[in-house]
């Protein structure tokens, strides 16, 4: 009944008022919900925020940490993981969440994103996917698809992208999960699964970068690339039911990898415990 | 402590571990390693942790993002690794988060003689990243030079929030010597500024009479932003004059405030010398050995060795140009910290002696330049 108002209030809640606003973000981008989502997950897992760390890299998404009343963090460009490396191993308590542009993380940053999955480190990877560098102004990014144009790709892409989700687990991801920017409330729900999950785990929010990307593409305004990723995506019990041919061509939304065990955390804490025995003994 | 016959980069990891240093990400690097490698095996016995991250981009980020969450950290590293450092060694000034560089020169540029020894970092070290920023350079000469100097850099880089960087060369880092390391106890260690406001009146870079913030971890309950982009007091962006002029003004401030805390120098034989020998690192034990043969023949020839060489103390030099005719300076590189001594001495004061092909400068090499 009043849930939208009570929303509206919790994610006030969570801005930061001292802070100069509006956002630095064009009008209709996709970012923004992205954080609401965030807020969103975190509000409902009722977690301290005292507690909760937000590091982002460079870019649009790189942004998102400074509106946010949390312990914020904005890096160099692709690092955000490496520097919320050394955040959790020295406060693992924390949550630490990373956000990060789909160049940010598969680009220039793309040797940290494998190797943070490989060690399994207990950190939350949310990339904004929008398939462009939107904040240098729509050149092509690692997830940029074939033939679509950038700014740099005048005549077409012919660089195949990254399937950022299959990366993920085959590097050694605890949970990876997919949705959209339109999917607004699946993409807390994903979030919040994520944030609980030891180890790494990673979130695509597939979003849209509608003043680069979607111009350059003649995609449309906003809304219209809002309304593609409606039409364009599927849940994975959906997919399922598609031709491989079928389903290459759409969005596939859901939980794509979940496994427990421990994460790189737990088991330096073991080493910790053994050579701290091996000193007293 | 008993003495002990120790090697430079062990007195390097044992300075850290006295210092606080609880945190350490590097990736293998010679002739740097051996840090590393004694304190993946130190470190978690104390409680610590230990990573080999994926390169030295990532090493460092990961030791500033372990400083903002409290802990003292550091990296080892040598040229290839401190050229890739260099973006997030300007994150670290900007944002004003302590950290401890170490870069055991070896011979360069690129690859060079990976084993040699060099001293070819030292403009490197002071404007290798972009933009102006201060920075604190320290560069020991001997074993318990490294040791005490270790510690001193952590000091320095609580003390001021800066990053510091350790300047160490091959032969200092692989020699060995006695030590006779002080216990822990008596060892001074400074921790950063912690702050007794709450947190609403917190703010990560305000001006205070020191010039130095406290700086709280991040956890504790303050919830602040940091950013690499120029920030108002609070952390957050800004791109008016009236934050980054006093921002600019404050960091220089802070180093140039507290020279005679930050400025180290050691003098032998200056008073009255016609020619001074000034030198730094392991070239400056080739040089002292030099002056003491020119003495011994009868050349009135003084000593001065910088342990810090960034910020360049300058008054020390201009007060030894000002008595001595001659200053010889030797470095293991074509001429970087002798730019420095000419622009406060005069270019016809100074006299170079360098090598860059991985040998060691002679103290006879030095000899003739002071009889020369
Ligand atoms: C080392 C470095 N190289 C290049 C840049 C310039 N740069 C800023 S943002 C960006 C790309 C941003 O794209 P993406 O990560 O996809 O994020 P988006 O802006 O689309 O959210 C680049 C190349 C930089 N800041 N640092
Ligand atoms: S440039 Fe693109 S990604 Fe960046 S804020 Fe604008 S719409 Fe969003």
């Amino acid at each position: 009944m009043h849930t939208e108002l009570r929303e509206k209030h919790e994610i006030y809640d969570y801005l930061r008022h001292s802070k100069k606003f509006p956002v630095m973000w064009c009008a209709g981008c996709g970012i923004g919900i992205v954080l609401g989502a965030i807020i969103r997950a975190i509000d409902r897992m009722g977690l301290d925020r005292d507690r909760v760390a937000m590091v982002s890299g460079i870019g649009c998404t790189g942004r998102m940490p400074v509106y946010v009343d949390f312990n914020t963090m904005h890096t160099t460009h692709g690092r955000a993981l490496a520097f919320a490396t050394g955040l959790k191993l020295a406060r693992p308590d924390m949550y630490v969440l990373v956000v990060m542009g789909d160049g940010d993380a598969l680009a220039i940053g793309g040797n940290h994103f494998i190797h943070a999955a490989r060690r399994n480190m207990d950190l939350t990877a949310i990339v904004v996917n929008n398939n462009i560098y939107g904040m240098t102004g729509g050149q092509y990014s690692p997830t940029t698809p074939l033939h679509m144009r950038a700014t740099t790709a005048p005549y077409g892409n012919i660089e195949p992208p990254f399937p950022l989700c299959e990366l993920a687990k085959a590097a050694g991801a605890s949970f990876v999960a997919r949705s959209t920017v339109y999917h607004a409330t699946e993409l807390d729900r994903l979030i919040e699964q994520a944030i609980a999950r030891r180890g790494f785990s990673v979130v695509e929010a597939v979003s849209y970068c509608h003043t680069t990307y979607g111009r350059l593409n003649r995609l449309g305004a906003a809304v219209d690339m809002m309304r593609w990723l409606k039409e364009n995506s599927v849940t994975l019990a959906q997919a399922e039911k598609m031709s491989p041919e079928e389903r290459e061509t759409k969005i596939v939304r859901g939980i794509l990898l979940d496994r427990e065990g421990p994460g790189y955390v737990d088991l330096y804490d073991e080493i910790i415990r053994q050579a701290k025995a091996a000193e007293n003994g | 402590m008993t003495a002990q016959f120790m090697q430079g980069n062990t007195a390097c990891a044992e300075g850290a571990l006295v210092a606080g240093c609880r945190f350490f990400a590097g990736y293998p690097i010679t002739p740097s390693s051996e840090i590393a490698e004694i304190l993946s095996y130190r470190l978690p016995a104390l409680g610590g942790k230990f990573i080999q991250m994926e390169d030295e981009i990532a090493s460092l980020a990961a030791v500033i993002g372990a400083s903002v969450g409290g802990m003292k950290a550091m990296t080892a590293t040598s040229g290839p690794g401190f050229s890739l450092m260099q973006e997030n060694i300007g994150y670290a000034a900007m944002t004003e988060i302590p950290c401890v560089i170490v870069n055991v020169q070896r011979t360069g540029p690129s690859t060079g003689l990976p084993t040699s020894p060099a001293q070819g970092d030292v403009m490197q070290s002071r404007w290798g990243t972009h933009g102006d920023h201060p920075i604190i350079v320290l560069s020991p000469s001997s074993v318990m030079e490294t040791f005490r100097l270790t510690v001193t850099a952590f000091n320095f880089s609580e003390k001021y929030r800066t990053p510091v960087i350790l300047l160490m060369d091959e032969v200092v880092a692989h020699m060995r010597e006695k030590v006779d390391l002080p216990a822990p106890e008596q060892v001074e260690v400074v921790d950063r500024i912690q702050t007794n406001v709450p947190p609403e009146w917190y703010f990560p870079y305000e001006e205070t009479a020191s010039d130095v913030p406290p700086l709280v971890s991040f956890g504790q309950g303050f919830r602040y932003h940091i950013t690499g982009l120029f920030h108002d007091v609070r952390g957050f962006p800004t791109e008016r004059l009236d934050e980054i002029q006093p921002w600019l003004k404050r960091v220089f401030a802070k180093i140039n405030n507290n020279l005679s805390d930050i400025l180290m120098y050691e003098e032998e034989d200056t008073r009255g010398a016609r020619t001074v020998v000034l030198a730094y690192g392991s070239t400056a034990r080739s040089a002292r050995h030099a002056v003491r043969l020119a003495r011994a023949r009868r050349h009135k020839a003084g000593f001065c060795k910088l342990l810090t060489i960034w910020p360049f103390p300058e008054e020390a030099v201009e007060r030894l140009a000002h008595t001595a005719k001659r200053i010889v300076v030797p470095e293991m590189n074509l001429g970087q910290l002798a730019l420095e001594v000419e622009r406060v001495a005069g270019r016809h004061k100074v006299r170079r002696v360098n090598r860059a092909d991985g040998e060691m400068i002679t103290p006879q090499q030095i000899l003739e330049a002071i009889e020369g």
